[in-house]
């Protein structure tokens, strides 16, 4: 038998270690490799681009912040890339791949690492792919004589920027919530409830807390270019977290949740 | 070299493996026995690292899993059928699993010759049949070509031509001087396969003897397990009827 001819007594030894490119590279061909991670990016990129051109053939007022009309297919995007984060997590133990998984690589922190690592690359390239095309589709669509809006604007680079980088947040969001939760379901319904639906009931219950709420932040902080005008005779007026303060909190939502996942991933039995 | 020391492990009330201590030498196929429920398959996750014991630890080569630098090149696990994502192909699971213990590609070939999967290590392993999904975790567990090996129940779910298989190979792997332990409850397919048997029951040790030594004790091996783990298997019906 040929393929084991080597002989392997207990006195063979092997220097090194596995480290942290040799799990990303395990994790990348994970991901790459399941054909539900690419329509999960295709829809994200498509349906992204498919609500700006609706948004802005249907733009009749060219003095509003088109560039955040544009980028209005983002929060209900990021459904897309959270969803594939629990799924990262959660498919392992659906399937049982968690112990071959963890015989592999039994350091677990560093799993964890390694997924987010590729997840994050992965939903950031994706993210920043569909902000850029739904602002130029959402540009193209303007029609009655409004110009579209221009990367060179102020704040208008930045803004979409942080559209495409909030795909990733909430992709490094939902995967520590798999890690957290194990059952694809309840995690998913987690990342639904905190992301977006937490987001209705806190802002109708107290609109001082809504400006914290995941979607908000990325709909009223992170993809404005214009601030929010209000009216003195609309009461009470909200005021929104200022771009760079609500990616510093999405972030930190996201480390938050991978830091409590990789806690919990290394004192559970598998 | 498998070391077990004082392994226990706790579910609840329930006590799985109960201070357990044994050796997996090298050069023999070592059977591992018990009725079901006995605390095998929890042994097995103890000695990787995947459930974390109350008390005692166990060690490959001198050393708890979790600190071993190449775990895939050093340990080789079988535990359960349709350890994989359904979607992905043999092929593509075999090789991410390489890529994370520096294995390279030439290598995942090899196991799916050698298991006898090339001819459908494109296709996606969901579909598997159980003998294929067997066939693939032994490829698995060969992955890095690693001097000790753990398969829980390989011979499930084979046919005739399968199990035949699998008994030379692990026999081939063992005369190489590599260290074989190989849990089961067919007691028939243990007499043929494996030199040397740890017999558990309640998850405690009840015997740890050449075959040839235990078959001696009474007309077969069968008989020979039923009687060591008769008081075992009692407890629990009693305990099922309370």
């Amino acid at each position: 038998m040929t393929v084991l001819a080597r002989p392997a007594g207990p006195s063979r030894s092997m220097a090194g270690h596995y480290r942290f490119r040799h799990v990303a590279r395990m994790e990348w061909i994970k991901l790459h490799s399941l054909r539900s991670t690419w329509c999960a990016l295709v829809i994200t990129v498509g349906g992204a681009t498919a609500m700006a051109v609706l948004i802005g053939r249907g733009t009749r007022n060219g003095a509003g912040d088109l560039t955040n009309n544009a980028l209005a297919g983002v929060a209900p995007g990021l459904l897309f890339t959270g969803v594939l984060g629990v799924l990262i997590m959660t498919s392992e133990y659906t399937s049982g791949m968690i112990r071959a998984t963890l015989a592999a690589v039994p350091r677990r922190p560093l799993l964890l690492a390694a997924k987010a690592a590729v997840l994050g690359v992965v939903a950031l390239v994706a993210g920043e792919a569909a902000s850029f095309i739904s602002f130029a589709a959402g540009g193209a669509a303007l029609r009655h004589g409004i110009a579209a809006p221009s990367l060179a604007q102020p704040e208008v680079l930045r803004a979409v920027l942080l559209a495409g980088a909030s795909f990733s947040l909430i992709g490094l969001l939902g995967l520590g919530l798999g890690a957290m939760i194990r059952h694809t379901a309840a995690a998913i319904a987690v990342l639904v409830g905190g992301v977006y639906l937490a987001a209705q009931a806190v802002g109708a219950a107290s609109l001082g807390v809504a400006r914290y709420m995941p979607v908000l932040i990325v709909a009223n902080s992170l993809t404005t270019t214009k601030p929010a005008t209000c009216s003195p005779h609309a009461a009470p007026c909200l005021h929104f977290l200022s771009p760079w303060a609500g990616l510093g909190l999405l972030s930190l939502y996201a480390a938050a949740a991978l830091g409590a996942g990789a806690w919990l991933l290394a004192r559970r039995d598998a | 070299m498998i070391e077990a020391r004082g392994l226990t492990k706790r579910f609840g009330p329930r006590l799985a493996v109960d201070g357990l201590s044994f050796d997996v030498r090298p050069g023999r196929v070592t059977g591992f026995l018990g009725p079901n429920g006995s605390g095998k398959s929890t042994t097995m996750r103890l000695i990787l690292g995947l459930d974390r014991p109350d008390a005692g630890q166990a060690r490959i080569g001198g050393r708890r899993y979790r600190d071993l630098g190449w775990p895939l090149r050093e340990a080789g696990a079988l535990l359960e059928a349709r350890a994989w994502h359904p979607g992905r192909t043999a092929r593509g699971h075999l090789a991410a699993l390489a890529a994370s213990n520096g294995i390279g590609g030439r290598r995942v070939d090899e196991v799916l010759g050698l298991a006898g999967l090339t001819d459908v290590a494109g296709l996606r392993a969901g579909k598997f049949s159980l003998g294929m999904a067997q066939r693939l975790g032994i490829a698995a567990a060969l992955l890095g070509d690693p001097p000790v090996l753990l398969l829980d129940e390989p011979v499930n779910g084979l046919d005739p031509a399968g199990i035949h298989w699998i008994r030379d190979l692990l026999r081939s792997l063992a005369a190489q001087g590599r260290t074989v332990f190989v849990s089961s409850h067919l007691i028939s397919e243990m007499a043929l396969m494996a030199e040397h048997v740890v017999v558990i029951g309640r998850g405690r040790l009840l015997a740890d003897a050449p075959v040839a030594d235990l078959a001696a004790r009474a007309p077969s091996l069968e008989d020979a397990f039923l009687e060591l783990t008769g008081a075992s298997t009692e407890y629990q019906a009693r305990r099922a009827e309370a």
